[in-house]
């Protein structure tokens, strides 16, 4: 692989939290232009490296490089869109405020703001209070922030989380859509059955990479039907 | 830093205000029943003595909790961590909260003094906006002082800690309850060295001469001063990257 093809390089990365190597090491890439799905149990480090690719993260060596330069660059701030696992919006302001203010900080045109509305479905919700809406509409309000402007790299940690089948469908067809014209999306779960979405696959266990590679190399590899099983056969295979 | 994002930043915190009429009730409210109180239980002497520097003082003591209190929240909620990952500098953020703060400042200074000055007969010699100058001096440094302390605070109930701890010694000290040069040395140096102490003393000066005088400017640059340190120390405690 080229080093075009690759949205984000991780060299050795170490971070430590609370005293815990969270990653204790960690060599990765994501390519570019494609979904690449982070999975592994809770509490495998899925947050702590995309914090570390979104550039918030303390890292205690190692490089990470997005777009060629290092994580966090000025740069990179309105190239990556980072959607956070909890809805890091204001519960006490509305829908179009919430994205009005963002895309001010952004400097997105403003007619992105009903654009991005829309696209995460909460087209006629604009005068809604967000501290007001369901768990699932909240986190939408979230990814609506994270659409502004014209981001290259999408970085979205657990972002299907408390939606409803039907949502979950649109928003993957929405990622594929956005992976079809050029972005490159970066996004945890810890669903499994979310996998078949993704292009690539990085299973995370414990802070080690246990496989990369598209989903039918990492379903070969193992003579699995399904990730799920793949992924426990690659962790018994490992222990 | 730009003037569009700390606009933004600035209309940002007015419309959660405005959302939240009990809080902006309250800043409102408040003032002017304990000046009304004040004015009801002292004597008119005593009225000018205590209220005047009082006027300064709410402004100061509001906008530090409720400052502290929305920082912390943003610490919390995530929101200024997504802030911080996008193109926003450290100062727009922070003079985004002065300037709305500033502004709610601004109207409790007009209502608070309006009734103080009006119907409670407080007597003031110099210009009434002088006094609005005080109080909106005040209430920057109350946010400033704000900002810096979420930063030490890990839950609101230790940013409300904060209040006690940091304002109620200013409050003792500023002249108020002994004048500042009848206080022991030491405690009259460390009085020196509050900026509550300006507040009052610039307050002194408008309610007892009828020109502003440049005793009056020197004491009001001073509180500016301690303000902006407040505002750079506070900039300065945000970390694009946390552990």
């Amino acid at each position: 692989m080229t080093a075009e093809s690759q949205a984000v390089v991780c060299q050795d990365l170490r971070v430590v939290r609370g005293g815990v190597a969270v990653l204790p090491g960690l060599t990765a890439h994501v390519a570019s232009g494609r979904i690449t799905g982070l999975l592994g149990p809770s509490g495998s480090g899925k947050t702590t490296l995309i914090r570390s690719i979104v550039g918030v993260q303390q890292v205690a060596s190692g490089t990470v490089s997005v777009l060629g330069m290092p994580a966090g660059s000025a740069e990179l701030r309105s190239r990556v869109a980072y959607v956070t696992q909890d809805a890091s919006v204001y519960a006490d302001l509305t829908v179009a405020q919430n994205v009005g203010y963002f895309a001010s900080v952004l400097g997105a045109p403003a007619c992105d703001v009903d654009r991005v509305i829309g696209e995460v479905g909460l087209g006629g919700r604009e005068g809604d209070r967000v501290g007001r809406l369901s768990g699932g509409e909240r986190s939408r309000v979230s990814l609506a922030v994270a659409l502004l402007g014209a981001p290259e790299v999408l970085v979205l940690d657990e972002p299907t989380v408390g939606l409803d089948p039907v949502l979950r469908r649109d928003l993957w067809a929405m990622f594929g859509e956005l992976a079809a014209s050029g972005l490159t999306l970066l996004v945890s779960s810890h669903v499994m059955d979310e996998a078949s979405r993704c292009d690539d696959l990085m299973l995370l266990r414990d802070g080690q990479l246990l496989a990369h590679d598209s989903v039918a190399a990492i379903l070969a590899s193992t003579s699995c039907s399904d990730i799920e099983s793949a992924f426990l056969s690659l962790v018994e295979g490992g222990s | 830093m730009t003037a569009a994002r700390t606009a933004a930043t600035a209309r940002r915190v007015v419309q959660q205000l405005q959302h939240d009429h009990r809080t902006v009730a309250l800043i409102l409210v408040v003032p002017c029943v304990l000046m009304g109180l004040l004015a009801w239980m002292l004597s008119s002497a005593d009225f000018n003595q205590y209220g005047a520097p009082l006027l300064g003082i709410f402004p100061l003591i509001v906008m530090f909790l409720t400052t502290s209190v929305a920082t912390l929240r943003e610490r919390e909620s995530g929101t200024l961590e997504r802030l911080l990952s996008m193109p926003i500098a450290k100062v727009d953020f922070v003079f985004g909260y002065a300037l709305a703060f500033g502004l709610l400042g601004v109207v409790q200074a007009l209502v608070v003094s309006g009734l103080a000055v009006g119907p409670f007969g407080l007597d003031v010699a110099g210009p009434t906006w002088a006094l609005i100058v005080v109080a909106v001096v005040d209430a920057l440094l109350g946010t400033a002082l704000g900002l810096f302390v979420s930063a030490f605070a890990k839950t609101e109930f230790q940013a409300v800690q904060f209040m006690p701890a940091l304002i109620l010694p200013q409050l003792l000290l500023c002249g108020i309850v002994v004048p500042r040069d009848e206080l022991p040395t030491v405690l009259r140096w460390v009085s020196d060295l509050l900026p509550m102490s300006y507040a009052v003393d610039a307050m002194t000066e408008v309610m007892t001469s009828s020109a502003v005088t440049a005793e009056f400017w020197l004491n009001v640059g001073i509180v500016a001063l301690f303000m902006a340190v407040g505002l750079a120390l506070g900039a300065g405690t945000l970390r694009r990257r946390t552990p």
